[in-house]
């Protein structure tokens, strides 16, 4: 590392960098260039670039330039029964740019029956005060109704956020009927959001951990025996019939099963617009370990949906990932400590759940994907960078190297090897999830806001210099195809003229409900076929134009007309 | 015409390559051997149950040449000889019960694994005797069946009978639906008890008995739906089960807030059907999507029948086939899926069949015979009169689609979900399709239909046209082999089916009561010639001489093997074990009891409909007793508690790295 011309100006250097001659990844290419950047931003890219004088100058040696990961699913500073998971947007953003991840998206979780914009508000407060690098929020909706509508539409519009979480799990407390999902689906496609699912059959669930209590299976082995994988798969199909009826982009958190993963390519087959998120767990790590003897380390593994026991998995899913069938990645980064995770040490049901990932996200993928040989350098961006840029409309702002785009880079060491470990981890947790695996590649030098946070294995972070990215809705990765589709989906009704037969006597009431209820809309009546013919009802004096309000109800059902002035032209006989 | 017909014929033959000519040579000393894939029925589960060997081998030595010959006596006018023996042998017969014996000389008869020629010989409603050159007392009718293919008679594995629908009653009742079912090639029928929820399953039950006994002019049995959940009901299925002879129970996944149940109790019902020994039944479609969607159609002012296909997209059923099939596998509880109507439901069973789960699939005449386009007919009534749920695929390959999958046997029975509704009481959803009466027509044209679209067109052969249209369903309600097939012992319920007639389905000629029906204008190859049922005669040239209230009632028992031997063996495999671990003896976490605004986790977390146990302390702990809690082990620790230093020490906590 050099410094640039004659004068040497240490005040603005941190602000001006050069990269000479690194090989820019970027998902669709990679190039030799040089990069320079000023304020934060990349401002050229080529080479033999005229810069002023005293710029610091990084010599990349050939290596890869790529922009920096975003990590799309963290849980810092989660509160979680009168507790806080215990990485904080200090220890886990800095533990994200130690893994060579530039930007995090947190989700906010409010509690059921609380404010949507009170929660957001209190997480950008957390955010603001100790982020180390850039960050955008996911809204969970764990409850629905008008004025939780009310919220979430202020926060696509006003506060940035495009992305909402609905949660099929967690019966009585976060969970959500169908019904609901479907309201939610239409709103958010409506408005140019993302529905984001957490999939896993809630009422299942609740099923089966009070069978495995009753068997006087307590330890986190019943956790993953009370979660099978076909709970997932099972949900994540259910979430996607939901999102093709209502034409809504799906994004499904925490792929942790080949049999959810399945699901997801196959609707991608058929063209529902649905992208799914492995984590780092899922792709690196497998469910045996639920059955550890050692209760503490067991129970470190414990996060919903569970790790697969089937070892097979992460294989599956890196391949699934390399070819496209899943999209992004994320960490779903959220760590107890080892007495939080206690609190469930008779019942696993009551086990925090959650595992640590944000810092080896990068380098794992790199590990199980790239080296290898199921993807390349270019898919690599996509998946822990591009493609999340572009889910949450940040691109090209974030998840390219281009001129303008935001400074956020990673010189990436192919060569380097390392072994992951609780002892070294930036991670304030005890346990670490891939405790003893080695891993090729590791980020050599990260530059975070135009900012050289990460060189020569020392991290310089600044708690409170990350800000919040604003997300627009309508993400044209997402919405392109969503709107062509809207404008071919109009229905038409038939046009008849009005049935003019005998109509049959029947009760409305149904044993108790009343049957109108039942099947049809609680709130709204039938309006009448605004196609129907020209001949009116006995004593309706305004048969054309719109529905009058003596045309909405439902005709007495004992009322029958033998001969309408129109005559009885609809009625063919069999033939 | 005759003669070059005739011509035609012969010269077929010698064309024909020796390997076809030995295709279907009925000899039983080589049985003919079915492929057998996952598909077929459990190994075993035919053994040494009827078939008569002793009888079957007087078959032995016919020549191939001779039954060709027998079947070009077919193209003669299409009669069958119905004898009554006269004179001395009347004499002999003193019991004067002629109406009761029967002997069909001369028939191909067809089983699920082959056909064979062979006379039978029936008396008191039952098969007594097989073979060839029988001793049969004098004064027995006799038919000439001129080796025509005989086959077990049809079990309608689903109709709706009487079915009582807001006040209104589906237009068949017993005795017509009946008569229907028996001018179509079906002996017994297999209807639905929907108990009105608030109503008990038994008094709904008794009301069904009484209706059917009445009326009913063939054998019945009884599904009871499941249209609400609570203890009771479980006593009421048990009761049901053990004294009522009945095996097989429906959930609704659709029809919200009338019929429907939430997935947690449908987790129940299963686990409680399982425990029984019954088979889970299951309507499926997301009945909350399904609301939603039919709000949204009758906001855009789509009023019509085509409202009914658009507010119940196929999707839709595939979701909560889907559903219930994990449901299923959860509970290790046999699932039986009614009415397949679409590709995509129909492939989610496949699949699931693929992956092992014992789950069967019930197309229905409609969606094995017609299609959903009809629902767009610029007559209302005839558009109406398709409106089922799920409803007829708007794609009109879907037809064929199920036909293979039931000719691969990836879809198992068939049953006809026969309903229909005149047009009066259609026009109740006049301006509204989601108050239109649901069900279709299919009990009298089932057989028909399956043997035109998937015999003629080579997709099956006649001995899977026979286990799809009876012996699978008879096998599946554990009725098997009493009905689904001939051997001595059956029930004397057979059809003599005639391949070669021809026949335009319509609501003119049908037996049905209704206006409409959905086949108006098929052409069908295929049909019954003569059905017995009961061992009588009830359909001869033509004819139908039916008796009002002959039907009886079969109970089924439990259990049934083709379905429960699988699921006994993975009940036993499914044992769970916790892993053997010392107590935890850490440090915990402090948490506050009830956090702001948050529902109790123990109630957040399991189930509020049973009562969970408390953890159970784990049985391999080691020895040590916490701090002097001995008597509140089993009770969730109260939260401030903590052990710093328990008298075990902290074996369990190893250290990282």
């Amino acid at each position: 590392m050099s410094y640039q011309g004659k004068k040497n100006i240490p005040k603005i250097t941190s602000d001006r960098l050069l990269i000479k001659g690194g090989r820019i990844v970027n998902d669709d290419q990679s190039f030799h260039a040089d990069i320079y950047m000023e304020d934060g931003l990349i401002k050229q890219i080529g080479d033999n670039l005229i810069v002023p004088g005293g710029v610091k100058t990084i010599e990349a040696q050939g290596k890869m330039v790529i922009p920096g990961g975003i990590d799309i699913h963290t849980h810092f500073q989660m509160p979680y029964r009168g507790t806080t998971t215990v990485d904080d947007f200090t220890q886990g953003s800095k533990a994200a740019l130690a893994g060579g991840t530039t930007m995090i998206v947190d989700h906010v979780i409010p509690e059921p029956g609380s404010s949507l914009m009170e929660a957001y508000d209190q997480w950008r407060q957390w955010a603001d005060e100790k982020a180390c690098c850039d960050y955008s929020l996911h809204v969970d909706i764990t409850h629905w109704n008008d004025s939780v509508k009310q919220e979430v539409d202020n926060l696509i519009k006003e506060k940035g956020v495009n992305s909402f979480q609905v949660y099929m799990a967690y019966k009585d407390y976060y969970q959500m009927s169908n019904s609901e999902l479907y309201e939610v689906f239409t709103f958010l496609a409506e408005r140019g959001g993302i529905a984001q699912v957490h999939a896993e059959n809630g009422e299942i669930i609740a099923e089966e951990q009070a069978r495995m209590l009753q068997m006087g299976i307590t330890g986190p082995e019943g956790h993953v025996l009370s979660r099978p994988e076909e709970l997932e798969a099972e949900a994540v199909f259910r979430a996607i019939t939901i999102a093709s009826q209502t034409n809504c982009p799906l994004y499904v958190t925490r792929v942790m099963s080949k049999s959810a993963a399945d699901i997801i390519s196959q609707a991608r087959k058929r063209g529902n617009v649905v992208f799914g998120e492995p984590i780092t767990a899922s792709l690196g790590t497998d469910g045996t370990h639920y059955w550890s003897k050692n209760w503490a380390k067991a129970a470190s593994f414990v996060t919903s949906p569970p790790l697969s026991p089937d070892p097979t998995t992460p294989d599956y899913l890196n391949t699934l990932l390399s070819s496209g069938d899943l999209s992004v990645t994320g960490s779903a980064h959220c760590t107890f400590s080892v007495a939080q995770k206690a609190i469930g040490k008779d019942d696993f049901t009551q086990i925090p759940e959650g595992v640590n990932g944000v810092e080896e996200r990068m380098v794992l993928i790199w590990d199980k994907a790239v080296t290898t040989g199921k993807m390349d350098e270019n898919m690599f961006v996509a998946v822990t960078s591009t493609n999340a840029a572009k889910i949450l409309n940040l691109y090209p702002r974030k998840g390219r190297i281009a001129v303008g785009s935001d400074a956020d880079l990673v010189i990436w060491d192919t060569d380097s090897i390392r072994t992951i470990t609780a002892k070294t981890h930036n991670s304030a947790a005890e346990y670490n999830v891939f405790e003893g695996m080695e891993l090729r590649g590791a980020p050599l030098v990260v530059i975070c806001q135009g900012k050289i946070v990460l060189e020569d294995g020392n991290l310089h972070v600044t708690s409170g210099v990350g800000r919040f990215i604003p997300c627009s809705p309508f993400p044209d990765f997402a919405y392109k195809r969503v709107k062509a589709r809207k404008q071919l989906a109009v229905l038409r009704a038939v046009p008849r003229g009005m049935y003019d037969g005998p109509v049959s006597e029947f009760s409305m009431s149904r044993g108790g409900t009343p049957s109108a209820s039942a099947r049809t809309s609680p709130t709204k009546q039938p309006v009448r076929n605004l196609h129907q013919s020209g001949f009116s009802l006995a004593g309706n004096p305004a048969p054309c134009g719109p529905p009058t309000p003596d045309d909405i109800p439902i005709r007495p059902a004992g009322r029958r007309i033998v001969v309408p002035p129109g005559g009885r032209s609809n009625i063919t006989s069999l033939s | 015409g005759a003669e070059k017909k005739k011509k035609t014929k012969q010269g077929a033959e010698t064309l024909m390559p020796a390997f076809f000519k030995s295709m279907g040579s009925d000899s039983p000393a080589r049985p003919r051997q079915k492929f057998c894939g996952m598909f077929c029925p459990v190994e075993g589960s035919s053994d040494s149950k009827t078939l008569d060997f002793d009888a079957l081998s007087a078959c032995r030595g016919r020549s191939d040449r001779r039954v060709i010959d027998r079947q070009t006596d077919i193209s003669q006018p299409r009669k069958v000889e119905i004898r009554e023996s006269t004179g001395k042998e009347a004499l002999q017969n003193l019991d004067d019960k002629r109406s009761d014996r029967l002997l069909i000389k001369g028939a191909k008869i067809v089983n699920d694994d082959q056909s064979f020629c062979a006379d039978i010989y029936m008396e008191d409603g039952v098969i007594k005797q097989i073979g060839e050159n029988l001793i049969v007392p004098g004064g027995v009718k006799t038919i000439d069946a001129h080796g025509r293919m005989l086959m077990p008679g049809g079990i309608d594995v689903h109709t709706r009978f009487q079915m009582p629908d807001r006040g209104m009653t589906s237009a068949d009742d017993f005795y017509q639906g009946t008569k229907a079912a028996l001018a179509g090639g079906t002996t017994m029928i297999i209807d639905h008890v929907v108990p009105e929820p608030g109503i008990s399953l038994i008094s709904a039950f008794e009301q069904w008995r009484e209706w059917a006994d009445s009326k009913s002019c063939c054998d019945y049995s009884l599904h009871v739906d499941i249209t609400e959940w609570h203890k009771g009901i479980q006593e009421e299925m048990e009761t049901l089960v053990k004294d009522h002879g009945v095996n097989s129970f429906l959930v609704y996944l659709a029809y919200k807030d009338v019929f429907q149940l939430t997935d947690a109790q449908v987790y129940e019902v299963f686990s409680v059907i399982r425990d029984l020994g019954a088979i889970a039944q299951v309507h499926a479609e997301n009945g909350d999507i399904v609301a939603e969607e039919q709000r949204r159609i009758l906001e855009q002012g789509i009023t019509g029948p085509e409202g009914h296909v658009l507010s119940h997209p196929e999707e839709v059923e595939a979701e909560a086939v889907n559903r219930s099939v994990t449901v299923a596998n959860q509970t290790n509880c046999p699932l039986y899926v009614t009415k397949v109507m679409s590709k995509s439901a129909a492939d989610v069973i496949a699949q699931a069949r693929k992956k092992g789960t014992v789950v069967y699939g019930e197309p229905i005449t409609a969606s094995l015979g017609t299609d959903g386009s009809h629902y767009w007919s610029k007559n209302w009534a005839k558009a109406a009169a398709y409106v089922t749920s799920p409803p007829l695929s708007p794609d009109p390959t879907t037809p064929d689609y199920l036909n293979s999958l039931l000719s691969c046997g990836d879809l198992q029975v068939t049953g006809s979900a026969h309903c229909p509704f005149n047009t009066a009481q259609r026009a109740v959803g006049k301006d509204d399709f989601s108050l239109i009466p649901e069900g279709v027509n299919g009990t009298e044209e089932r057989m028909s239909i399956i043997w035109d679209k998937c015999v003629v067109t080579g997709k099956m052969d006649e001995n899977q046209f026979v286990a799809v249209t009876s012996t699978n369903a008879a096998k599946i309600f554990n009725l098997y082999p009493r009905k689904g097939r001939i051997a001595v012992g059956s029930d004397a319920d057979l059809v003599l089916w005639d391949p070669d007639v021809t026949k335009i389905i319509s609501a003119k000629s049908h037996n049905s009561t209704v206006e409409y029906n959905i086949f108006e204008g098929t052409e069908v190859r295929g049909g019954p010639l003569v059905v017995i049922s009961q061992g009588k005669i009830v359909l001869e040239e033509g004819n139908l001489h039916t008796t009002e209230g002959s039907g009886r009632y079969v109970a089924r028992k439990p259990f049934s093997d083709y379905v429960y031997k699988r699921i006994k063996a993975r009940s036993r495999l499914a044992e769970l074990r916790g892993v053997p671990r010392g107590l935890y003896d850490g440090p915990v976490c402090e948490v506050s009891v009830t956090p702001k605004t948050m529902t109790p986790a123990s109630s957040a977390k399991t189930s509020p409909a049973k009562q969970p146990n408390q953890p159970v302390r784990n049985l391999h702990q080691s020895g040590f007793s916490l701090s002097g809690a001995q008597i509140d082990d089993n009770v969730p620790r109260r939260n401030t508690q903590r052990i710093v230093a328990p008298p075990g020490g902290r074996a369990n906590i190893t250290s990282l790295g």
